[in-house]
C-alpha cells in the first residue's frame, strides 16, 4: 500500500492572538476554553494520519467539527497554522504560489457541498475546466469532459447550463469536472449533503462504481454515519478539531476508542457494514476423525443443543448431525457418524455482509455456517445475534 | 471664525492649476487623443445618410434584444428620429451621439480597469472610493473651468468634463460585480489551480458582466446629461442648441431641442439595458 497523503501534526487556528492559542493548545486545553481565553477558534488540532492511494477515506464529525478545515489544508485553500501535508512525499507548506497550482491542477479534484459549476458556463464547460486551465488543446479537453460525463451518466446534457439541471444532476457534473481533470485525488467536503436521500444514494452508489474502475484517493467528508460506513474503506471521526479514532468501519462499530464515538455510532444502520463474522456465534463441534455417535450425543446433551456440526481433522465443515438421528444410529449399534450427517446446510463467506443475509437468516431453520476461503468453519449465525448486533449490543463470540 | 479670515484654498486650486499648465506637452498629446476618437466617431455619423442610420440602429436593436419585447420600441425609434430629422436637429443630435460615446468609451476603458483593481484590492477601495463621491458629487459646472484651462474650448474639454462626471457608476459597479461573485466559486477555481488572471477573465467578468454593463448604462446617461453644460465650453450637439435657446429667451426652441435630448436618452437607455439581461 502505497501512502498518498501524509498530514503530519496539522493544526489550524483561527483569528488574531495565533501564537497564545497555540500554547494553550501545546498545554492541552480544549476548544471552548481556548477561545474564552484568547477568542481564537480552533479549527483542526494536531491531526495525524495517512491516506493510502486507492482508499476512499471518510472523515466524519459534527458540523463544526472540522472537516472542511482540515480538507482545505491538504490542498493549502486554508494555509494551516502549523504541520505539515505531503502529497506523494512533496511537502505541500513547502511550494510557492506556482508550485501550489501546479499540485492543484495535476493531482486534486474537488467536488463541493453546494455544487459550486461555474453558472456562466455549459455542462460541457464545467467538465473542462481543469483542462482548459492547463491549457489541454480543445479536442482532448473535449474529449476527456465528454468521457468523464457519460462515466457519471450524463451524456446528452453537453449544451445545457447548470441551473437548468436538478441538483443530483448538478452534483454529477460536479463529479465529472473533478475526474475530467484526471485527478488522482478527489477531495469531496459534504459532496452529497445536500442532496436528497434518494439522489443521494444514487450518487453514493455511483462514486462506488466509478472508484472500482477508476482506483482513485478520495477523500470523503460527511456528518452521515451511514454514508462513511457504506463509502469508507477507512473512516476518521473527529470533534472538536481533534481526531477521536481512525479504522475501517467495522473496527468503529464494533470497537469504538471512546464514549463519544459510541455515542456516534448510536443507530446506525449496522447491517452494511457487519459482516458474517462478527455476528457469528461459536458452533459446537465434533471431529469425526476421533468422535462416534456417543461423544457427539454426551456433547449435545452437555450443551444442551439438538444439533452439532461435525468437522473434519482440518476443521473442514462436513456436516450436521440431529441428536434425534444420533440415538439412533447409537440403538442401531453403529459407529458411522456419516450415514446421519445432513450436508444440505446454507453456508455463506466470512466477508458476506449481513445486508445480503438478512433476509434468508430469518427464513431458515437452520442457522448459516461461516467458514473462510479454504472451507474451514468458523462459527454459525444464529437469529438472536445478529439482531443484537444490529441494535449495537456488545457481540460475544 | 473671523478672526482667522477665509483659508486661501480658491489661491491654493489656482496655484495648482497654474503649475500645471506647465505641462502643455502632456495635455496637447490628451487633446490629440481624445480629438481622435471624436473626429473617427463623428466621421462615421456624417458618412451614414439618416436613413441608413435609421436602420442601423433598428438592427443594431434587434440583434440586442434578441428574444425580448421590441416592436414597440423599435416603432418609437423610428419615430423618434424620424422627428429629430425634421426638425433640423439631425447634425447636433449626431454631434451630442458623438460627445456622450466618445467619453463613455474613454470612462469604460479607464473605469473597468480601476474597478477591477479596486475590488481585489481593500486598499485600493479605500482610497478610490472617497474619489469617486467626489467626482460624482462636485457640481459638474467645476469641471469645467480647469477643462478650459488645459485644453481650450471645444469638443475636448466637453468630453473630458464628461468623462470625469460619469465614469464613477462604471467603476463602483465593476467592482460591486467582481465582489459579488460566490465565494465557494472562487475557492473552485482556486481548487483547480487557476492564476489570477484566468479567474478574472474566466470567471469574475463573465459573472459581473450584467453589474457592470447597468454601470456602464448609468455612465451613458451621466455623459448625456452632461451635454448641455458640456456646450458652454463650446461643445457642439442639440446642448448648443438649448443653451442657444435659452440664451434668446426662445422657449419653442429650447422645448424641441430638449425633446430631441430625451429621445436620444431613451434610445440609448433601453439599447443598453438590454446587454444586461443574462450573464450567458
Ligand atoms: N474563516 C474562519 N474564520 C474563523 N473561524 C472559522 C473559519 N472557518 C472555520 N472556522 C471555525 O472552525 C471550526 C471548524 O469549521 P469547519 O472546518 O468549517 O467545520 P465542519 O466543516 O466540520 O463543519 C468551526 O468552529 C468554525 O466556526
Ligand atoms: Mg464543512
Amino acid at each position: 500500500m502505497t501512502e498518498k497523503v501524509k498530514v503530519k501534526h496539522l493544526t489550524k487556528i483561527f483569528g488574531k492572538q495565533i501564537s497564545q492559542a497555540k500554547e494553550l493548545l501545546k498545554q492541552g486545553k480544549n476548544k471552548e476554553e481556548i477561545l474564552a481565553q484568547t477568542g481564537c477558534t480552533v479549527g483542526v488540532s494536531d491531526a495525524n494520519f495517512s491516506i493510502n492511494e486507492g482508499e476512499i477515506f471518510v472523515v466524519m464529525g459534527l458540523s463544526g467539527s472540522g472537516k472542511s478545515t482540515l480538507i482545505r489544508m491538504i490542498n493549502r485553500l486554508i494555509n494551516s497554522t502549523d504541520g505539515d501535508v505531503e502529497v506523494d512525499g512533496q511537502s505541500v507548506m513547502d511550494l510557492d504560489k506556482e508550485g501550489l497550482r501546479k499540485l492543484r491542477q495535476d493531482k486534486f479534484g474537488m467536488v463541493f457541498q453546494n455544487f459550486a459549476l461555474f453558472p456562466h458556463l455549459t455542462v460541457l464547460q464545467n467538465a473542462e475546466y481543469g483542462l482548459a486551465l492547463k491549457k489541454v488543446d480543445q479536442e482532448t479537453q473535449e474529449k476527456k469532459a465528454k468521457d468523464a460525463l457519460n462515466l457519471v451518466g450524463l451524456n446528452g446534457y453537453d449544451q445545457q447550463y447548470p441551473d437548468q439541471l436538478s441538483g443530483g444532476m448538478q452534483q454529477r457534473v460536479g463529479l465529472a469536472r473533478a475526474i475530467a481533470n484526471d485527478a488522482e485525488i478527489l477531495l469531496m467536503d459534504e459532496a452529497f449533503s445536500a442532496l436528497d436521500p434518494l439522489y443521494r444514494k444514487e450518487m453514493q452508489d455511483l462514486l462506488l462504481q466509478i472508484q472500482e474502475k477508476m482506483h482513485k484517493t478520495v477523500i470523503f467528508i460527511g456528518h452521515d454515519l451511514n454514508e462513511a460506513l457504506k463509502l469508507g474503506d477507512r473512516i476518521m471521526i473527529m470533534r472538536d478539531g481533534v481526531v477521536q479514532q481512525i479504522g475501517d468501519p467495522e473496527d468503529i462499530l464494533t470497537h469504538p476508542a471512546n464514549d463519544y464515538v459510541e455515542r456516534f455510532i448510536e443507530g446506525v444502520d449496522r447491517t452494511q457494514v457487519l459482516t458474517a463474522s462478527s455476528v457469528m456465534a461459536k458452533a459446537q463441534v465434533v471431529n469425526i476423525a476421533k468422535a462416534g455417535p456417543r461423544v457427539a450425543l454426551r456433547r449435545m446433551r452437555e450443551n444442551d443443543i439438538s444439533s452439532i456440526y461435525v468437522v473434519d481433522n482440518e476443521n473442514r465443515f462436513v456436516g450436521f448431525a440431529d441428536a434425534h438421528d444420533v440415538s439412533d444410529l447409537i440403538k442401531k449399534n453403529s459407529k458411522d457418524l456419516r450415514s446421519v450427517l445432513n450436508t444440505d446446510v446454507p453456508k455463506t463467506h466470512a466477508d458476506t455482509p449481513i445486508n445480503d443475509l438478512i433476509n434468508d437468516i430469518s427464513k431458515t431453520p437452520i442457522p448459516y455456517i461461516v467458514v473462510d476461503d479454504d472451507d474451514h468453519l468458523l462459527g454459525i449465525i444464529l437469529r438472536g445475534t445478529v439482531l443484537a448486533a444490529i441494535s449495537g449490543e456488545e457481540v460475544s463470540a | 471664525m473671523k478672526g482667522i479670515g477665509a483659508l486661501p484654498l480658491a489661491d491654493w486650486i489656482n496655484a495648482g492649476v497654474d503649475w500645471l499648465s506647465k505641462f502643455t506637452g502632456f495635455f496637447n498629446s490628451i487633446t490629440a487623443f481624445f480629438q481622435a476618437i471624436i473626429d473617427a466617431i463623428q466621421w462615421v455619423f456624417d458618412l451614414l445618410p439618416e436613413w441608413l442610420f435609421i436602420i442601423v440602429i433598428l438592427a443594431l436593436t434587434y440583434w440586442v434584444k434578441k428574444d425580448q419585447k421590441k416592436l414597440g420600441f423599435m416603432i418609437f425609434e423610428v419615430l423618434g428620429l424620424l422627428l429629430i430629422w425634421n426638425l433640423g436637429y439631425w447634425r447636433d443630435m449626431t454631434q451630442t451621439l458623438t460627445l456622450v460615446l466618445s467619453s463613455s468609451l474613454i470612462a469604460i476603458i479607464i473605469g473597468i480597469p480601476l474597478g477591477i483593481w479596486m475590488a481585489k484590492s481593500n486598499k485600493a477601495e479605500v482610497v478610490i472610493k472617497p474619489i469617486l463621491d467626489f467626482m460624482q458629487t462636485l457640481p459638474a459646472f467645476v469641471y469645467l473651468i480647469p477643462a478650459v484651462a488645459f485644453f481650450g474650448i471645444g469638443m475636448v474639454p466637453g468630453v473630458l468634463a464628461s468623462v470625469i462626471f460619469a465614469m464613477p457608476p462604471t467603476v463602483r459597479m465593476t467592482s460591486l460585480g467582481i465582489r459579488q461573485v460566490p465565494e465557494g466559486l472562487i475557492e473552485a477555481a482556486d481548487s483547480f489551480g487557476s492564476t489570477s488572471w484566468q479567474k478574472l477573465i474566466g470567471l469574475q467578468l463573465p459573472m459581473a458582466k450584467t453589474t457592470i454593463m447597468s454601470g456602464v448604462n448609468q455612465t451613458m446617461m451621466l455623459g448625456l446629461s452632461m451635454v448641455v453644460i458640456a456646450s458652454m465650453i463650446g461643445a457642439l450637439g442639440l446642448g448648443t442648441q438649448v443653451y442657444f435657446a435659452v440664451g434668446r429667451n426662445d422657449a419653442g426652441a429650447g422645448f424641441a431641442a430638449g425633446i430631441a435630448v430625451v429621445i436620444v436618452a431613451i434610445i440609448l437607455d433601453r439599447i443598453t439595458q438590454s446587454f444586461n439581461q443574462t450573464y450567458r
